[in-house]
């Protein structure tokens, strides 16, 4: 299979960070918005290089949504900055108001998502996110994989016009996409192909797979591994012609099983292709208090769980 | 009665000097009050009482306060924009809006009826031109205007911002973020108008959950407070307004607390919260429309 080597740990909300004072550099309608956490989603080269267009809001993140649809009209591209969790079950009414239903270009900007925030603990891990941003109409949701990707996908929701969710994470992970790769929205990219199995994966979860892969092919194993950093628009084609060479898949995502990546993909293959699945997220549970490595271990998120559903699921082929 | 207090003021303000547009202002009222009764009787639906009460302060917003270019873009760079953040007085908007010749009188036919532009709560979202923003579910209305205020001033453009909200929203606390927020970071291009009829759908909002003492609460906020005491007469409304734009561009926004009926110019829909949300029957809409005879025509 194909290798990818990575080029030194790295958090993707560094590459937000990264991507962003790079927007405030080339465009001049981005503007920044953030609830009291400027340090949490490295916000400050923006704010240094850009202080009239950076909006600190206070602890007070449904008067930022709405104050983010505000600044649209008027031409700016505004992107709010806080965490996951506070970005969406916290202010879903306002986005799903004064944003969706407004058809506003909002980037709406997440850090800190699932259980590798880490010890702050369930209060502020989500695991709904996704399933909640993708069933607004009209929303991108994009979970890009790490500090390149995240850098990348940053730079490029800029460019696309209406409301964006981009989820990203705390800990450092492995980086190991391309630094020049650039991010196209909707479109999954064929990590390693195989033949046996299919995984689908995304986030912090992507590169769990490719390791899991590794360890399947001294197994006798080709899993083919995709990376689907945008869940909505769905890359529905890409997965349908994967899973009719190897014939099942595995979808494998730092959320609830219900909801996320495994239920758009189980909901496209039902009316194309049904296929055998086996879901790698939580099992509709909260999480808890532990270090990232801890916590997705026991919550079934690594790249043991997911060699653990490829060989489920190869059985039921 | 709160609401029958405030409306025994009448008569406090001295007519103005120069207003040749008066009479045809009040003509103006009075259709727009004709529209707002057929259209919820049309579809026996549709929140006639607060539509009416305001009624007065949308027709001088539109024809005599705000700055306005021809046509319409969502941008609005370079004129005065409006949000309705009590989206349920979408009749009263809708009316002004067409009389203004944001689209045509006759749409107001499809108010609440499938595949119209003129859904039962404002929308951009069916592309009627005048609406900048989705409102319906209450208190988010001042948090988009700010956006909006401050995107102006971004964009080095002096014109304002206006806002409507009832009072009973003010019990939503995303309300009191945004007001905390506007004098905080001196949005000084912002009026902010609240329909002080002291009613809400369950009752009085003394009985609901009382409002305290509104303007006291706005200043120890930070903002500036203007009082139009008769909200539903339209000279004292003008007057009010333009004090409130004199105050604007001073460091603070600028609130207006418009005392005002609930189902203003019908004798049978006035202080009550009955009217609220209910349309008259056909004998109630007769009764109605005899008190508020046809001015500029019907659509």
């Amino acid at each position: 299979m194909k290798k990818y080597i990575d080029q030194g740990k790295n958090d993707t909300r560094s590459g937000f960070g990264a991507g962003l004072a790079e927007l405030g550099r080339s465009n001049p309608n981005v503007v920044a918005l953030c609830a009291d956490l400027v340090g949490s989603l490295k916000m400050e080269k923006f704010i240094e290089e850009n202080p009239e267009r950076f909006f600190q809001i206070g602890i007070a993140e449904a008067n930022m949504m709405g104050i983010a649809a505000g600044l649209t009209i008027g031409g700016k591209i505004p992107f709010t900055g806080t965490f996951a969790n506070f970005s969406t079950g916290r202010v879903y009414d306002q986005i799903r108001q004064s944003i969706a239903y407004s058809n506003k270009n909002v980037k709406i900007c997440a850090s800190h998502a699932g259980v590798t925030l880490g010890e702050d603990g369930a209060t502020h891990q989500i695991l709904e996110d996704i399933g909640m941003m993708k069933m607004l109409p009209g929303m991108t949701v994009i979970n890009p994989c790490d500090y390149n990707q995240t850098k990348a996908a940053t730079i490029a929701i800029a460019e696309h016009e209406g409301p964006v969710y981009l989820r990203f994470g705390r800990p450092k992970v492995a980086n190991f996409t391309p630094v020049d790769q650039k991010f196209e929205i909707g479109k999954a990219l064929m990590l390693s192909e195989g033949t046996d199995v299919t995984i689908v994966a995304t986030g912090h979860l992507v590169w769990e797979a490719l390791i899991a892969a590794e360890s399947l092919e001294k197994q006798g194993i080709s899993a083919e591994v995709i990376n689907i950093h945008t869940i909505k628009p769905f890359d529905g084609e890409a997965i349908l012609k994967s899973v009719k060479k190897t014939g099942c898949i595995v979808s494998a995502e730092e959320h609830n099983y219900m909801g996320g990546l495994g239920e758009t993909v189980a909901g496209y293959l039902s009316t194309t292709l049904p296929t055998p699945q086996e879901f790698v997220g939580t099992k509709d549970t909260f999480g808890e208090s532990g270090t990232p490595e801890q916590l997705m271990a026991k919550y079934g998120l690594d790249n043991q769980a997911i060699e653990k559903a490829v060989l489920k699921v190869l059985k039921r082929k | 009665m709160f609401s029958q207090k405030i409306a025994i003021t009448f008569g406090k303000f001295k007519k103005l000097d120069k207003m040749p547009k008066l009479q045809e202002l009040q003509d103006l009222t009075v259709q727009v009050r004709r529209d707002i009764l057929r259209m919820v009787h049309k579809v026996n639906s549709g929140h006639p009482g607060g539509s009416l009460g305001c009624t007065e302060f949308m027709v001088a917003l539109y024809n005599e306060l705000m700055e306005l270019k021809e046509g319409f873009d969502m941008d609005g760079k370079d004129e005065d924009l409006f949000f309705l953040s009590n989206g349920h007085i979408s009749p009263v908007f809708y009316s002004v809006l067409a009389r203004k010749g944001y689209f045509p009188i006759e749409e107001l036919n499809t108010f609440r009826l499938i595949d119209s532009r003129l859904q039962g709560h404002p929308t951009t979202h069916e592309g009627l031109p005048g609406v900048r923003i989705a409102s319906g579910s209450l208190g988010q209305g001042m948090s988009v205007a700010l956006g909006a205020a401050q995107a102006k001033k971004l964009n080095k453009d002096s014109k304002l911002v206006y806002t409507l909200h009832g009072d009973g929203e003010l019990q939503e606390g995303q309300n009191w973020e945004a007001i905390m927020y506007a004098a905080g970071n001196k949005v000084d291009n912002l009026i902010s108008t609240i329909d002080y009829n002291g009613q809400q759908i369950d009752g009085a909002t003394e009985d609901v959950l009382p409002l305290g003492n509104l303007k006291e609460k706005f200043e120890a906020f930070g903002w500036d407070v203007v009082d139009i005491e008769e909200g539903n007469n339209i000279e004292a409304v003008i007057k009010g307004m333009k004090e409130a734009k004199s105050r604007t561009g001073k460091g603070k926004p600028v609130c207006v607390l418009l005392h005002t009926v609930m189902g203003n110019g019908v004798d049978f829909m006035m202080y009550t919260h009955a009217w609220h949300g209910k349309a008259p029957n056909d004998e109630q809409l007769e009764n109605a429309l005899s008190q508020n005879p046809e001015t500029i025509g019907d659509y």
